[in-house]
């Protein structure tokens, strides 16, 4: 039960708000710690166990510096933001006059679920498409239609337009079959002596796609009305 | 053929190259501090395969406490906004040809290495993925240093001002898969699993069904990660209890199961590379609150999805 203090360090971290890095560290000192406590154990045996702690730490860190490589991604997007790329996104999306902020993210997200469906799940991702492309082009066409926006209603759109990616690509991708989730549940299954076939498991995530798509698709439309609402009034108290 | 190694030594350079650069950047009064934190993240990238495991914990654990001490950021030479909007007016619709370039060669790349002989060849098949994002990358880059000629040091600088607008939450993702290596070491999931078997009451089955789904979200929600909760919780409850007890079928209990889950992803800050670091990157000034924009974007999604994940499991996995 003692290796359960790290679960702890982690709630209790996020409740005082320490710094994430700091959080996980500790979490990762005291799980080990507490795997190896027992009433005997002196201060040697502890000490060993915390630079034990560290260097499987420092090796799963190792291993998965793949993660990281993602940010290679920043010296392309961060030259074409210099050249203009956000204010492009921007005059292109106000050049269509049907276009409202959550128009352009619904058509985001079922184009992230239906290709994530399909597998490509690359196609997409925040430093990628949302940063560059997304959120400018959401932002855009409230401005183009109300002016300049209100801090609250920018942040807004833009945490929407990281949802819309988050949730197309969860609830689109476990319907194809090579994706890690799929084959994750194939491999426990089979160790458990259950045969399956990874078609039969993505079968069953259409359900919930179609959900996901008919209650996100909802909340955009919400989200829609709240925007026309909120900013038609900032725009009357503006006198223009 | 091109393997990880190949891309971590052109990380270990490009990080390397943010570190001198933020060295000499006079305009960040914590400019050391930054320069250290790349600097670091460059040793790992070149050097983590020969500094060992615990030379590659006293580098993470170098990390967070200049993370905990607190980074600042640079100004790199940029442009205008008059600028870019100019720029945009001359370069018109072209401007998105190569920022489309990345995703399309990283999809191209991948569909290449994983169905044809020679694709493989060239790349490593297991991750062709993030291999042939980078190749999109470089050709991005290579389009618009030919195209846009700006000064050479451009994209390092422009690349600087993005990472440093990540700040620490850039290596984040990764801390958080180390410390999941710790937990299954110490196994944390099995003792998880041991208090929902013993404390929950799972005699019925919308009971048992309840259990397993919301189980999921919020052990997802605790790890950050619906994979390290799926085999945890399927042996305390998925496998004993809804398939060997209650008859469900297994395709139908693990397929929602695993989306119960992937509904806790969207309300943690614990999965960092989808709620964290895109606060980050879009600036928000929520991005270190525990629930920050992105997430509270997301709950009113996730929970009414967990309970249609419930009732989905309950009238479809079960024969009768």
């Amino acid at each position: 039960m003692l290796v359960l203090l790290g679960i702890a360090v982690v709630v209790f971290g996020f409740v005082v708000r320490a710094n994430p890095l700091l959080v996980v560290m500790a979490a990762a000192i005291t799980t080990g710690l507490a795997a190896a406590w027992t009433p005997e154990a002196d201060l040697a045996v502890m000490w060993q166990a915390g630079v034990d702690t560290l260097a499987r730490f420092g090796k799963a860190f190792n291993d998965n510096r793949f993660i990281s490589l993602v940010w290679m991604v920043l010296i392309a997007i961060g030259l074409l933001e210099r050249s203009g790329l956000q204010e492009r996104a921007r005059m292109l999306i106000a050049q269509v006059p049907a276009a409202t902020s959550a128009a352009v993210l619904w058509v985001y997200f079922v184009f992230r679920q239906v290709m994530s469906a399909l597998g490509l799940t690359s196609l997409g991702g925040h430093a990628q498409m949302v940063r560059p492309l997304v959120a400018p082009m959401a932002e855009g066409a409230a401005e183009a239609k109300h002016g300049p926006l209100p801090d609250r209603e920018r942040y807004l759109i833009r945490s929407h337009a990281a949802a819309a990616d988050n949730i197309g690509l969860f609830f689109g991708e476990d319907i194809f079959i090579a994706i890690g989730s799929i084959l994750l549940m194939v491999g426990y299954l089979e160790t458990n002596g259950i045969s399956i076939a990874p078609l039969s498991l993505s079968v069953w995530a259409i359900p919930t796609a179609i959900v996901a798509l008919a209650i996100h698709s909802l909340r955009l439309w919400l989200l829609n009305r709240r925007l026309t609402r909120t900013l038609a009034g900032v725009k009357a108290e503006g006198g223009e | 053929m091109i393997t990880l190694t190949h891309l971590y030594i052109l990380a270990g350079l490009v990080f390397g190259a943010f570190a001198v650069l933020s060295a000499v950047d006079r305009t960040n009064a914590r400019r050391f501090r930054n320069a250290a934190f790349w600097g670091l993240l460059a040793v790992s990238f070149l050097f983590g395969s020969t500094i060992g495991d615990l030379g590659n914990g006293l580098v993470a654990l170098g990390l967070v406490v200049l993370a905990a001490f607190g980074l600042g950021q640079g100004k790199p030479n940029t442009t205008s906004q008059d600028e870019r909007r100019a720029s945009a007016e001359r370069r018109g619709n072209m401007l998105f040809l190569p920022a489309l370039v990345i995703p399309a060669i990283a999809l191209a790349g991948t569909l290449l290495a994983q169905n044809t002989p020679m694709g493989a060849i060239i790349m490593d098949p297991k991750q062709a993925t993030l291999i042939s994002l980078i190749i999109g990358v470089l050709v991005a880059l290579a389009i618009i240093l030919v195209w846009l000629k700006p000064p050479l040091v451009a994209p390092l600088q422009e690349g600087r001002r993005l990472i440093d607008a990540v700040g620490w939450a850039s290596v984040l993702p990764q801390m958080l898969a180390s410390l999941g290596a710790v937990f299954l070491a110490a196994g944390v999931g099995d003792q998880v699993g041991k208090l929902f078997a013993d404390y929950i009451p799972l005699d019925t089955r919308i009971a048992a069904v309840a259990a397993y789904c919301i189980g999921m979200a919020m052990f997802t929600i605790l790890m950050g990660n619906a994979f390290a909760a799926f085999p945890v919780m399927t042996a305390a409850v998925g496998l004993p209890v809804l398939i060997h007890g209650f008859g469900g079928k297994p395709e139908v209990v693990c397929a929602i199961g695993m989306l119960a889950g992937f509904c806790g992803t969207l309300m943690t800050p614990m999965a960092a590379n989808f709620n964290v670091v895109p606060a980050n990157l879009l600036e928000l000034p929520d991005r270190k609150a525990a629930l920050n924009g992105v997430i509270r974007a997301q709950i009113p999604t996730a929970l009414p999805l967990l309970v249609a994940n419930i009732l989905l499991m309950y009238f479809l996995a079960f024969p009768t």
